[in-house]
Order: structure tokens, then C-alpha cells, then sequence
């Protein structure tokens, strides 16, 4: 970690061959950050063949298992009923497979997460680059919403929101956009700051002085030298989705039954875990794994591309207390 | 003098986002059609019942008037229908629960203690336990310390509050039979269960923020630690402690701080996770209650108060800081 890298110059070239090369090699020498993703692509491997792995033993999430079940509905057998035909036994009350239900409920976390992150992105990354860039009375405003929507009881906003929204409104699509549209304020505090620096610096302004609109400033010479911080920003992002997603879930106002859900496992195992322990385990510790994995991940990336691991200083060397910042935030929304 | 005019105008900007926060509060919740006369008209839901909740709710109103309406009640309270039937909500009036026959108020004060016990305690612990974590780290950075507290920090800053909740409460309450698995006993009552009671929620939300502000506070220190005047402090011969505590925490914590107000802020609107884990009656439950009975003014209520506490909270770290930080007072 402490070889010296050109963490500044890979992101004021956006990422040369080179850079990147150099990107991997540090990677590999962090074994958290290595073992964040085998973890991750373990769990994306499972969730998109998750058809596939669940037929190995013949199980699928939806189909009652009555049989596995003794007369007050619970588990019968060991750990909630883990047997050959069921890994992590069954649901209390259907039997329906609990090894289906994780591995289905990877998609629904994954996908969602993904989708979410890629919505606060997106909006963060346009406001934080034409607020920057422009200044003005445009970035006023820009940073005033910022502030107001950083200090929004977002997780009471959202369930609140599930009350009143017509539920003919598909679900996953209103929970990837709201957590979407709570999150991208702090991608654009970040891009925004950013781009302040990088605007004064000779390239961005010879590209001016040689007659480039704004719109080639902005898309060629600007969002490619972000985007080493985007990249870093939306891999801690995505575990803080997943965890809001589940929490919501948990609630009982995510997506609705039956899709499999992590969170709605764990929140249906309230009921039963003095008596079956396992139902919450397994969901449970799936949640946890993952969440861990892209933290440990997004952790070696950010080491990775931060100057302040290899004592360089630069434009980068804001990412770390910022994210630190962001990361806190999107945590508590889950308290 | 400075002090009184950072107050002013940090009270100012408060007062203009609620307003904000208020309108579209109040767009979304009363003005998109999810119909509250509906919601509050109660059961059987015959067309003249309809009618009354209307009239009752000021619905009659053009949106204008009816926000206007919605303002004044916060401010200076306001009487729904006329005559024999109405019903004073006295200021600040968030609304009336027409199901449960009270002001939204009302129902938000008598839950408040519950919540605010569980966010003031586990808000204290979490401070002290991260901020000592954080500096313990940043003192012997890459060393055992620092590597076994990070590695406790990533663990909890990836484990969801209800899961800690669960274990703890199977480990704590069930198996070991140590501690109440849930509910809440009132201060005034029993002070020795109410804190028994409190115990688990406090630990679990502790132990996922805490990892959160031993992160922040460890990557601001080290950085604090690197700057000239730490190195000027150490030549003139101070004491590593005194030059860790009273020069390098006292900058890094300035970030911690606002994270904390914020955090604080949130949680006192409703630590709906955990109140449902330990099944207490705070006002996160209300919530989560009022969705399940689509009582629409309480779910209002509830939002512009946890948004009002945020923003109170935002402007306390503001003045704090202008109190610790002479650079913000200048500005």
C-alpha cells in the first residue's frame, strides 16, 4: 500500500493503460479489498444464475413445502430444518426453501442497489458538473438543494411515502427511485468540488481558449477526470442502497411478497427466532456478507486512487474524509 | 456581537428550509391524489361522511388557502369545522388524527420520551466509544490497534442495526436470560429498567455507528497529525498527548460534530428500526402504526417534526462551531 503510484495522474489522464495496470497491482496487494471481491462476485454469480443453483436440488422460492413443516408451523428437524433437499432449511409457516429465498433475494438486493446507485449517480454527476463548472446564482441554488436534501429525514420520508403512492405504481421501480433521488446529493457535493480545482487547471482552460463549447469541457475534458471518483463513490454507495432496501424490507414496506427479499426474511424472523434461530441467520448473514464485501472493496479502491496512501497529494485527496462523510450518512439512515 | 448575527442568519436559513421542507411535504402528502378526505373519513365511508371530512379538512379550500391553512395551524393552532362538532388543535397543530380522536401533537409528545431515550443514550455511547476508537487508531496507525479497531469498524459499518439488534437480543435475552428482550419501562417509573430496558437498543445502534465515526475520526486525525502546526507543536516540545488531544482531535472533530448533530437530528424523528426490533412504543412505531392505518396526518406530522428536529439540529452544530472554530465566527 505504501508503493508509490500515479493515482493523481491516472485520474488527470482518465485512466491511461498504464494507470490502470497500476490500479490492479495495488488492488492485489490488499488482501481485504481482494477478498471484498470474490465475495461480491460470488454473490452476483449466485443471482444471476440463480435459476440454475436452486434446480440443482430441485427447489425454487415460491413452492410451499407444507410436508417439512410440524403443526404449529414450524421447521421440523435440525437448524430449521436443514436437511439435503433444503441447505438452509425452510420458511416457517409455507416450508418454502430458505436456500432459494437467499440466493433469489440476491437479485432483488443486487439489482436494486445497482439501480439505485446508478440513479443518485447519474443526477449527482450532472448537477456536481454543471454547478461547478457554471457557478453562479445556478450553483446557489444547486448547493442550497444539496443542503436541504442532505438534512432530510430520508428514511421517514420514504416510508411515509409508501403510505400515499397508488399501489398500482410498481414497487422495486419507487424504492430504486427515491432512494436514488435521497442519495445523490452527496455525489454532487463531491463532483462539484472537484470541478471547482479542475477548472482552473491549463488543460481545462487551453480547451476554452481553443474555442471548445461547453458541452465538450463538460463531457470530454471535465466528467473523464472524475471519473476515478465516481467509480470509488458508487462502490460505497452500493452496499448503503442494499442495507436501505433490506431496512425497508425489514419494515414491510419494500417490495412486496412473494419476491424474495433479505430484509423481509429478517423481518418475518422476529417472530420465530427463539424458536427457529436459523430463518434468521441465513438471510441474515447473506445481507451482512455482501454489504461487507463492497465495503472492503470500495475501502482497497479508495486506497487505491487516494494520493494519501502513497503520501501524493492532489486533486484526489479530498475522496477519503468526503466519503468517510457520505458513508456515515448512508449508513444512518438504517438506525 | 458576531455570535448574535451567526444566530440571525443561521435561524433565517432554518426558517426558509422548513418552509421548503413544509411545502413539498405538503404537495406530495395532501395535493397528489392520494385523497385524505378518504383516508380520514373513517368507517362505513358513506358519501355524507365523505362530504363532512372534507369540509372538516378544509379540502373546499383552493390549494393555496389550504396551505396557508396547514401554516397558520403549525404556528398559531386551528379549529376543524364549526359549531358544535369542531375540534380545536392548539399550536403547533401537525394535524389531527381523526381515528384516534387526537392531535397529531399529542400523539408525537407522548411518544417522544420513548424515542428520545433510545437516540440520546445511544448517540452518547456511539460519540465516545467511536471518537476514542477512531483516535486510539489514528495514534498507531498501522499497528495491532489500529488494525483490530478497523477491522471491529468495517464489520459493523457492513451489519444492518435490526440483525445486531436480534443477535443481541437472542444472546442477551434469550439464552442468557440477562437482560428484557423488548419494551419499555418510563424513566419516572423504575429508573433501573428503564435502563436495563434501554441496554440493547443503546448497544446495537452504538455498535453500527460507532464504526462509522472511528472511521471519520481516524482518517481526519491522521490528516491532522501530517499538517505543519502538529509538527511545529511537537518541536516547541509538547507532549504527544497534549499534541494529539488538544490540537490534532480538536480540528478532526470538527467533521465528527457535524455528523453527529445530523445523526442526533435523525434519529430523535424516529428510530423506527430499532423501536420495531425491541417493540417500543416511540414515535418511529407510530409511524410504521399510522401507515398500516393510513392515518394520514400522523404520517405528516410525524415527517415535518423529524424535519424540524434535522434542522434544529443543523443549526446548533452551526452555532457550536462558530463557538470552537474561530475562522466560521469571522466569516
Amino acid at each position: 500500500m505504501s508503493a508509490p503510484t500515479d493515482a493523481v495522474d491516472l485520474s488527470a489522464r482518465g485512466g491511461t493503460a498504464s494507470g490502470r495496470l497500476d490500479l490492479f497491482t495495488q488492488l492485489r496487494r490488499d488482501p481485504w479489498a481482494l477478498a471484498g471481491l470474490i465475495v461480491v462476485a460470488v454473490f452476483v454469480l449466485a443471482a444471476i444464475f440463480a435459476p440454475l443453483i436452486t434446480a440443482i436440488n430441485g427447489q425454487n422460492p415460491y413452492d410451499y413445502n407444507l410436508h417439512a413443516l410440524d403443526s404449529s408451523g414450524a421447521p421440523k428437524g435440525w437448524g430449521g430444518g436443514i436437511s439435503w433437499r433444503h441447505w438452509f432449511g425452510v420458511e416457517p409457516l409455507t416450508g418454502r426453501d430458505l436456500f432459494s429465498i437467499v440466493v433469489y433475494g440476491g437479485r432483488l438486493s443486487l439489482s436494486v442497489g445497482v439501480l439505485a446507485t446508478l440513479v443518485a449517480v447519474a443526477i449527482g454527476v450532472l448537477v456536481g458538473l454543471t454547478a461547478g463548472y457554471f457557478g453562479g446564482w445556478y450553483d446557489r441554488v444547486a448547493s442550497r438543494v444539496v443542503d436541504v436534501l442532505l438534512g432530510f429525514p430520508a428514511l421517514i420520508f420514504i416510508i411515509a411515502l409508501t403510505a400515499v403512492v397508488s399501489a398500482n405504481f410498481p414497487r422495486p421501480v419507487l424504492i430504486v427511485l427515491v432512494m436514488g433521488f435521497f442519495s445523490w446529493p452527496s455525489v454532487a457535493r463531491v463532483v462539484r468540488g472537484q470541478v471547482l480545482s479542475l477548472k482552473q487547471r491549463t488543460f481545462v482552460v487551453a480547451s476554452e481558449a481553443m474555442g471548445a463549447g461547453d458541452g465538450h469541457v463538460l463531457w470530454r475534458q471535465l466528467l473523464p477526470n472524475v471519473g476515478a471518483t465516481i467509480i470509488v463513490y458508487a462502490t460505497i454507495l452500493v452496499p448503503s442502497m442494499i442495507g436501505f432496501e433490506a431496512a425497508l424490507s425489514f419494515l414491510g414496506v419494500g417490495v412486496p411478497p412473494p419476491t424474495p427479499s433479505w430484509g423481509r426474511a429478517i423481518g418475518t424472523s422476529v417472530q420465530w427466532f427463539s424458536t427457529d434461530p436459523g430463518y434468521l441467520v441465513f438471510p441474515g448473514g447473506a445481507l451482512f456478507l455482501i454489504t461487507l464485501g463492497l465495503n472492503a472493496f470500495g475501502d482497497g479502491l479508495r486506497d487505491a486512487l487516494d494520493p494519501r496512501t502513497s503520501r501524493r497529494r492532489g486533486i484526489l485527496h479530498r475522496i477519503a474524509p468526503r466519503s468517510a462523510r457520505t458513508h456515515g450518512r448512508q449508513r444512518k439512515v438504517t438506525a | 456581537m458576531r455570535i448574535a448575527r451567526l444566530v440571525t442568519s443561521r435561524l433565517v436559513g432554518v426558517v426558509l428550509v422548513l418552509l421548503v421542507v413544509t411545502a413539498i411535504t405538503f404537495v406530495i402528502f395532501y395535493l397528489l391524489p392520494s385523497n385524505p378526505a378518504q383516508l380520514s373519513c373513517g368507517k362505513p365511508c358513506t358519501p355524507e361522511n365523505l362530504a363532512r371530512a372534507k369540509q372538516f379538512l378544509g379540502l373546499d379550500l383552493p390549494w393555496y388557502g389550504q396551505f396557508w391553512e396547514f401554516l397558520r395551524g403549525i404556528v398559531m393552532g386551528r379549529t376543524f369545522g364549526t359549531g358544535a362538532d369542531a375540534i380545536v388543535c392548539n399550536a403547533p397543530c401537525f394535524g389531527y388524527s381523526f381515528q384516534l380522536n387526537t392531535p397529531v401533537t399529542e400523539l408525537i409528545l407522548t411518544r417522544f420520551p420513548v424515542t428520545a431515550s433510545i437516540a440520546v443514550g445511544a448517540a452518547a455511547l456511539w460519540f465516545v466509544s467511536g471518537v476514542a476508537g477512531g483516535t486510539i487508531a489514528a495514534v498507531w496507525r498501522r499497528k495491532a490497534p489500529d488494525r483490530a479497531i478497523m477491522t471491529v469498524a468495517i464489520a459493523g459499518v457492513s451489519s444492518p442495526a435490526y440483525l445486531v439488534g436480534m443477535l443481541l437480543i437472542l444472546l442477551f435475552g434469550f439464552t442468557l436470560g440477562w437482560l428484557p428482550t423488548g419494551g419499555y419501562e418510563p424513566f419516572g417509573d423504575d429508573p433501573v429498567q428503564w435502563f436495563l430496558h434501554l441496554l440493547l437498543p443503546w448497544t446495537a445502534l452504538a455498535f453500527i455507528s460507532s464504526a462509522v465515526y472511528a472511521r471519520l475520526t481516524r482518517s481526519e486525525l491522521v490528516e491532522q497529525l501530517g499538517l505543519d502546526y502538529v509538527r511545529t507543536a511537537r518541536a516547541k516540545g509538547l507532549g504527544e498527548g497534549a499534541v494529539v488531544m488538544r490540537h490534532g482531535l480538536r480540528n478532526a472533530l470538527i467533521p465528527v460534530v457535524t455528523l453527529f448533530g445530523l445523526d442526533l437530528g435523525t434519529l430523535l424523528g424516529g428510530a423506527v428500526i430499532s423501536e420495531r426490533v425491541f417493540s417500543m412504543q416511540g414515535l418511529g412505531a407510530l409511524l410504521l402504526d399510522s401507515i398500516g392505518r393510513l392515518d394520514l396526518q400522523v404520517i405528516v406530522g410525524i415527517t415535518l417534526f423529524s424535519a424540524f428536529l434535522i434542522a434544529i439540529a443543523n443549526v446548533v452544530v452551526d452555532i457550536v462551531y462558530g463557538l470552537i472554530d474561530p475562522r466560521v465566527r469571522a466569516a
